[in-house]
């Protein structure tokens, strides 16, 4: 089977790069937007607090439980939810307890012992101190590992592949966590582990556009970068859209039968599956263009490089036969 | 079919090592190297305690008070006003005589301590040196106390150990109900701290009415009864003895009325002190008190040699059982908090299991369908590729230990979606080149080659991110991390060296008439 045929006419990307930007742009700025005005919504890994999973036989008399958590002083601002299923809930509330011996499980046990045969299947408790180490810790990791990216590409390729590739990046991350904003997930650790993978994965894809374009700037006669890369984009544009489509598949039967507990993390990487593969084909090519990637310059040092290479290999040789 | 060739030998090798390794964590064997389930699949409880050991310090300058105390009655040097203060011992010479010989102890015994002297009266406090020592001991002693402990309570497997500069990471799997869950955190955070003290005599009768405040001008202290709240004893506040000296508690019965009681045994040192205390103070009560909390405080009739008592309460015999365990396994010199508890149920890790396997499954099986449809023989070859990843995965986690948490099963899931782009992108590159017209054996050497690169270096950048993850991340993090990493390393394996091969072996197989059966194309000459 074959949806894009080997002949496929060129597609002009490049000519519509400027329509592209400004929807890439404006939902970035969107995106600011929703995490300056209604900011993200951390979960207890990073703000500190308890969650506990609650079950019940047969359905959770939700409203009953609110009734009788909002009266507790500790609970006032206790928040339940159902949790995946209507027998399910989640109880979540800033209270922490520091005693070992003081179980929050154990008070809910008192309080909600008239409200229905249910069990307690977990109990997720973080002091605000680790929640705060937590948080620079997941920063931390963002930075380096978009340093390290940065490093490498650089020495792959170009600096401007690298720039591009790392805007390229920085735009996927601020729109999936505009994403999380805006349906207020709760953020925790996987989801930070998401972001992560949606940063190696639109990588992935940027680099295989890039590798194209790297190879066409070699092969394909014209010095106009714009040609070369609408050329390149449109060779890999099956590629491109098959790995998209199985890691889209694989995502979306996480995000449906995955359970409650990866519910966030799979949607962060749908999020993300489809900002990183119109990315690496709107975003990060064009920006290429507009860094004035210049074709010739980049010949003209490769040759250059293939000169030297080819000067030492002679020297080599030389010497292999005692000429020096 | 041509000869085989190396790359399709490595392929079967790696495939026989993946499936052979993989099995004892398949079939959950008792034998062989397998991967551990994390406490998020299997259920348990994972603790992150903090050590207060400002308190190691504190108990620490009583313990030198205790010293004091015990020098100076055993060389009959007459004291006053014995007390601490501001984490310092203080006390007053009453006969200038006795100078030198204080000193001799002072010297002797005490050495990494300040000593400040004001006419006859004493200041002892510790320098930094010693408190820094204190402190850290008081660290490494909460591991070693409660692994001990954790160990003797009998689950399986439990870990404990130092993170960072002053946490412990406590992870116990297998606690099946909240009951237990809660005898183990009693058993943890128990301070154990035993100690026998003198009952104020002179003043204990007016104790009902005393304060604190007014307890701690004569030297003394307030503390009740473990079972009646309302009995108060005065007690001496530097005690006779301390659960330092012990070596050993067990479960008795007690002969009149058959409740469970702990028999404790105490080292030489600390049955000269019992012995000597006794010898003096007969006719006088001593309380046994555990935690603050006094368990007895019996009249002492007549000298106890051999160093051995009793702690008796209204003990149910499990807990005389984690009672004795704490007592054997020391005291904790400094108590323990939480900062980070997680409690998985088993019925809740047996739902993550359930439903990451589902998605595993069915992401695993549309995947493979999907590049049959598209591919035809060349999606199969990278279906093959795909079942030995899966199978390596297993094999190294298991190799290593590993443990496999939930975000651990989603790292799979998602590999399984990442793996198969090596095998797209190599067959887009085959595709093409045989749309060009060239032989089937050039299409498929040179689209090899020209697809490596994008591979390698899109490979090379996921991995990166994903070390940086493993190094920043932590428990169910490293997991993610850790099968990601070893999903792409396989992948390079299987996705590129082994189909490659595969290509290779079965090349003279493949009709150049029948490129849609084989390549999933139409059209090409």
């Amino acid at each position: 089977m074959e949806v894009f045929k080997y002949n496929q006419p060129i597609i002009g990307f490049m000519a519509n790069a400027k329509k592209f930007a400004i929807l890439s742009l404006s939902l970035v700025i969107i995106s600011l937007g929703l995490l300056f005005f209604k900011g993200l919504n951390y979960g207890i890994d990073f703000a500190g607090g308890t969650v506990i999973q609650v079950k019940y036989k047969g359905n959770a008399p939700i409203q009953k439980i609110r009734d009788i958590l909002h009266q507790h002083k500790s609970y006032k601002n206790a928040n339940v939810t159902y949790f995946g299923s209507n027998s399910d809930i989640a109880i979540k509330t800033k209270t922490t307890s520091k005693d070992v011996n003081v179980d929050i499980s154990d008070q809910m046990n008192t309080l909600l012992k008239d409200t229905g045969e249910y069990e307690i299947r977990g109990v997720d408790m973080v002091g605000p101190a680790v929640g705060n180490e937590l948080r620079t810790q997941g920063l931390m990791a963002m930075v380096l590992s978009i340093l390290g990216i940065l490093a490498y590409i650089s020495f792959r390729f170009e600096w401007r592949f690298a720039l591009a590739s790392v805007l390229a990046l920085v735009h996927d991350v601020t729109i999936s966590l505009g994403a999380l904003a805006l349906f207020q997930i709760d953020v925790n650790l996987p989801i930070l582990a998401a972001i992560l993978t949606i940063l190696g994965y639109s990588l992935n894809d940027t680099v295989i556009v890039f590798d194209r374009i790297r190879e066409g700037i070699r092969t394909i006669k014209t010095t106009n970068l714009s040609d070369v890369i609408d050329e390149s984009v449109t060779r890999t544009l099956s590629r491109t859209t098959l790995t998209s489509l199985t890691t889209f598949f694989v995502v979306l039967t996480l995000y449906l039968f995955g359970g409650e507990l990866l519910k966030g993390f799979s949607f962060t990487l749908l999020v993300g599956v489809v900002v990183g593969t119109y990315s690496s084909i709107f975003v990060a090519s064009p920006i290429l263009m507009w860094l004035k990637f210049s074709i010739s310059e980049f010949r003209a040092k490769e040759a250059e490089k293939l000169k030297r290479e080819k000067e030492r290999e002679r020297m080599r040789a030389m010497y292999e036969q005692g000429t020096i | 079919m041509n000869k085989l060739n190396y790359r399709v030998v490595v392929f079967l090798f790696a495939f026989l090592f993946g499936i052979i390794f993989s099995i004892p964590s398949l079939t959950q064997s008792s034998e062989g190297k397998k991967i551990t389930l994390g406490l998020d699949l299997q259920g348990g409880l994972h603790m992150l305690l903090s050590v207060k050991s400002e308190v190691a310090v504190e108990s620490k300058v009583k313990s030198i008070g205790t010293t004091i105390k015990y020098k100076l009655d055993d060389e009959d040097i007459i004291f006053d006003d014995l007390k601490i203060e501001n984490k310092s011992v203080k006390f007053e010479l009453l006969d200038k005589d006795d100078l030198k010989k204080l000193t001799k102890i002072l010297k002797d015994d005490f050495k990494d301590i300040n000593i400040k002297q004001e006419g006859l009266k004493f200041t002892l406090t510790l320098n930094n040196k010693l408190i820094d020592e204190t402190k850290k001991n008081a660290i490494k002693q909460a591991v070693d106390t409660i692994r001990n402990r954790l160990n003797m309570f009998g689950l399986a497997e439990p870990t404990v150990a130092k993170q960072g500069v002053d946490k412990i990471l406590v992870e116990v799997p297998g606690i099946k109900t909240q009951a237990d869950e809660q005898r183990i955190r009693e058993l943890i955070a128990k301070a154990a701290h035993l100690q026998m003290m003198a009952v104020d005599e002179d003043r204990d009768a007016r104790v009902s009415t005393m304060n604190k405040a007014e307890a701690k001008q004569y030297g003394d202290i307030i503390l009740t009864d473990v079972s009646n709240p309302k009995q108060r004893y005065l007690l001496h506040s530097i005690p006779i003895l301390d659960g330092s000296m012990l070596v050993d508690a067990k479960v008795g019965y007690d002969r009149q009325n058959n409740q469970p009681l702990i028999n404790f045994k105490l080292n030489g040192q600390g049955a000269k002190i019992f012995g000597d205390f006794s010898g003096k103070s007969v006719g006088k009560r001593m309380a046994i008190v555990l935690d603050n909390k006094v368990y007895s405080a019996p009249v002492i009739r007549e000298r106890i040699g051999g160093g051995s008592g009793q702690i008796s309460g209204n003990f149910t015999p499990q807990e005389a059982h984690d009672i004795a365990i704490a007592l054997r396994s020391g005291a904790l010199l400094a108590p323990v908090q939480v900062e980070e508890k997680r409690s998985v149920g088993p019925s809740l890790g047996a739902d993550s299991i359930r439903a990451s396997m589902i998605a595993l499954i069915i992401g695993f099986l549309s995947v493979v369908v999907f590049m049959f449809i598209y591919y035809g023989m060349a999606g199969v070859i990278a279906d093959i590729a795909l079942i030995a990843n899966l199978f390596l995965i297993l094999a190294i986690m298991s190799l290593f230990e590993a443990t496999l948490t939930l975000p651990g099963m989603a790292g799979i899931v998602l590999t399984v979606g990442m793996a198969v782009d090596a095998n797209v992108i190599i067959n887009e590159r085959i595709r093409e080149l045989l749309h060009a017209g060239n032989s089937i054996t050039k299409s498929i050497e040179q689209g090899y080659n020209n697809a490596f690169t994008a591979i390698w270096d899109a490979n090379v950048t996921t991995l990166i991110a994903a070390v940086v993850l493993f190094a920043y991340g932590t428990g169910p993090i490293k997991g993610f991390s850790l099968t990601i990493s070893i999903g792409i390393l396989a992948s390079m394996l299987t996705a590129i060296l082994g189909t490659h091969g595969i290509y290779q072996w079965i090349l003279p197989k493949i009709d150049k008439n029948r490129l849609d059966f084989w390549f999933g194309i139409k059209g090409a000459k």
